[in-house]
């Protein structure tokens, strides 16, 4: 029976979805309306949604909200200043966005790009089987083309706020961006949701960081419980660049975040960074690959979650190490605090070495609490409550220490304590 | 300062207590020696609240307040301290930070205001200097990567922080060398009060030569079979535990 029903629910879900008006390559847009032509959302038997499941999300039909909500944007932002992009159900919402003219910095939606330069988009993509990504093409509401020149070292915030404010619509966002050679520059993405329900936001960031280039995207996911966030992140890097990214998910009821980094340059440093912390009916599902295709290259990666009531994680995160790139060290961790009985993590690292000089390490552990540590400190007058909260947060802190940035900080820092009572 | 009448605790239906009195007036201390397996470690764990251990029968009354009804919190903030025997790494909470959290804790409890972060600073300098512990390790995790010695330094050191009105210091001396063991008796010693008491569980006699105990306790089979003054420690090493357990059996 179920198979009858998944066999039509894409036509289901597209319905009241409009091809795009961008002017994106036209065989771009064709490939992904031909991937989409006859299928259907993957089941759990798809190897890369074994522990995800669409259904909920497969018997939607959104549309593409033009609603506004009446609300001030600052409550939102990370940043106080700079410039701040804001994308309200995936339209930019003009009056609450704010462009800054920044040396070395263009922000551009792709409505006013021209052809050369939205040649660039979608060339990093892959729709093949990426129904996400080829819906995002096909039903594309919304572009944003971020150039950081070469040698420019942006300082100036740069922030994208998406929000979602309407019942059962469907958010469809592009941003590109290319990192000139030897810049460095940061983005900040904070998904959010006010009033929305059954809604979701499909986002898809291409990002190019040039050779000797540093880039850091730092991304806040805290849309209430009821909405869906399927976050995808393709980045290509040339020789002797950094990428960084923290990815800090603290709401949702589906989050994926599919991030592939394809290091194609050799003395390159890769950084991924993810905290979970999950509670309700909440699922969040991080699937990672970092393909290392040139030698003498590093990543880290390091993905801890603290998952409560009847909350779901699962974490993926692949390493390939190609034939060509020696002299790589790859580490890759993944931590899980399940906080009660009902709450689950699939955890399942994979490396993949074809190369024979070089230092990889991956590992994955979920437990408990340590009741020890906790009778301790309540030993010394904290309260239960406390005892747990100082536990939780130095996990958790090991990840949230990694990011540096006092603006991201202290909002990090002030929904945890909202949201868990937290002060850190 | 505390008084234990008949009590009896089990762990998994295992009756360890089996009807043990002891009364610990204020400003003295008291050492309670014994056996393996006496019910050394599940005296102290069953005045802490530990979960563990079911009380079955007795009652102890601690400075007015029937302890057995308090949680482990509350025991601490009406004035209990235990220094672990095995006291517990943890890594990524700093000592200082968790510290502040349960004085702040313990004065809300008790109708206070929060301590200031400069009075708490210079609360944490004075009360180091006492254990001679490094002002570094008290702001690194809790005991994450310290020795033995700095361990229960620590426990002493956090002790003088919380100032209890009863403090029981479980087998703190096992594994120290001489110098540790003087270090943490001298910060103990200088916690002695007329206002608060001390519980000192061991094994060797040689504690006691730093911490000198107004009473000696022998521990035997649940119970205190034998009370007398400090002599009566030595009295122990030398004979050994076989003479009480003799005596007990020909009862």
């Amino acid at each position: 029976m179920s198979e009858i029903h998944t066999e039509s629910t894409l036509s289901s879900f597209t319905k009241h979805l409009r091809q795009t008006e961008i002017s994106l390559p036209v065989a771009l847009i064709e490939k992904s309306l031909n991937d989409l032509n006859g299928q259907s959302f993957p089941t759990r038997r798809n190897e890369a949604w074994k522990y995800t499941r669409l259904a909920k999300l497969s018997k939607l039909s959104p549309t593409a909200s033009r609603h506004r909500a009446s609300v001030s944007f600052n409550a939102y932002a990370v940043h106080s200043t700079g410039n701040r992009i804001v994308l309200e159900n995936g339209e930019i919402n003009l009056d609450a966005t704010r462009f800054e003219t920044t040396t070395g910095l263009t922000i551009k939606r792709f409505s006013e790009c021209n052809t050369e330069e939205l040649q660039q988009v979608g060339n990093l993509l892959p729709l093949e089987n990426e129904l996400f990504n080829s819906m995002n093409t096909a039903y594309l509401q919304e572009g944003i083309l971020i150039q950081v020149a070469d040698k420019a070292q942006i300082e100036v915030p740069l922030e994208l706020i998406h929000l979602l404010s309407a019942q059962e619509s469907a958010a469809n966002i592009r941003v590109f961006i290319h990192v000139g050679k030897f810049a460095k520059a940061s983005l900040t993405i904070g998904a959010w949701a006010l009033g929305a329900n059954q809604s979701i936001l499909n986002a898809v960031t291409e990002i190019h960081v040039s050779e000797g280039a540093h880039f850091t995207l730092q991304k806040i996911q805290a849309e209430e419980e009821g909405n869906f966030q399927i976050c995808t992140e393709e980045v290509l890097q040339e020789k002797d660049s950094t990428f960084t990214m923290h990815t800090i998910t603290l709401n949702g009821s589906l989050v994926r975040n599919n991030v592939r980094v394809r290091v194609n340059g050799a003395n390159c440093e890769t950084n991924l960074y993810g905290a979970y912390l999950l509670k309700g009916a909440q699922h969040t599902d991080n699937h990672t690959v970092i393909d290392h295709m040139m030698p003498h290259c590093l990543s880290n990666e390091l993905y801890k979650g603290v998952i409560d009531d009847q909350a779901t994680a699962v974490f993926n995160g692949k390493v390939f190490v190609r034939k060509d790139a020696q002299k790589i060290n790859a580490f890759q961790s993944n931590g899980n605090v399940l906080m009660s009985d009902t709450a689950s993590v699939n955890s399942k690292p994979e490396l993949e070495i074809y190369a024979d000089d070089v230092k990889c390490s991956h590992g994955s552990t979920t437990g408990q609490l340590d009741e020890e540590a906790v009778f301790y400190l309540q030993s010394r007058g904290v309260s239960e409550r406390s005892a747990r909260n100082l536990l939780v947060e130095a996990f958790i802190g090991e990840v949230l220490d990694k990011n540096d940035n006092q603006d991201f900080i202290a909002k990090t820092n002030a929904i945890l304590y909202e949201r868990f009572g937290w002060e850190r | 300062m505390i008084t234990i009448k008949n009590l009896h605790a089990s762990i998994d239906g295992k009756e360890i207590l089996k009807g043990l009195n002891l009364e610990v007036p204020a400003g003295q201390v008291h050492a309670i020696m014994g056996p393996n397996g006496a019910g050394k470690s599940t005296l102290a764990s069953v005045l802490a609240g530990r979960e563990d251990y079911e009380v079955t029968e007795g009652s102890v009354d601690f400075d007015g307040t029937d302890l057995l009804e308090l949680s482990t919190e509350d025991r601490a903030r009406e004035g209990m301290f235990l220094a672990f025997q095995y006291p517990v790494e943890i890594p990524g909470v700093s000592n200082v930070n968790f510290l502040r959290t349960a004085l702040n804790e313990i004065r809300e409890y008790r109708g206070q205001e929060a301590i200031s972060a400069k009075d708490f600073m210079s609360m944490v300098r004075e009360k180091s200097a006492l254990v001679e512990l490094d002002a570094k390790l008290a702001s690194r995790s809790v005991n994450e990567g310290f020795s033995g010695g700095e361990k229960k330094r620590n426990e002493i050191f956090q002790m003088a922080m919380l100032e209890p009105k009863l403090a029981i210091l479980d087998e703190t001396d096992s594994g120290l060398d001489i110098d540790a063991l003087r270090i943490v008796a001298n910060g103990v010693n200088k916690l002695r009060s007329e206002k608060n008491a001390t519980i000192v569980i061991t094994h060797y006699q040689r504690l006691l030569d730093y911490i000198v105990p107004d009473v000696v306790h022998v521990l035997y089979n649940g119970r205190i079979v034998k009370s007398g003054p400090k002599e009566l420690a030595l009295e122990l090493e030398e004979k050994g535990y076989d003479w009480i357990k003799a005596e007990q059996e020909a009862h």
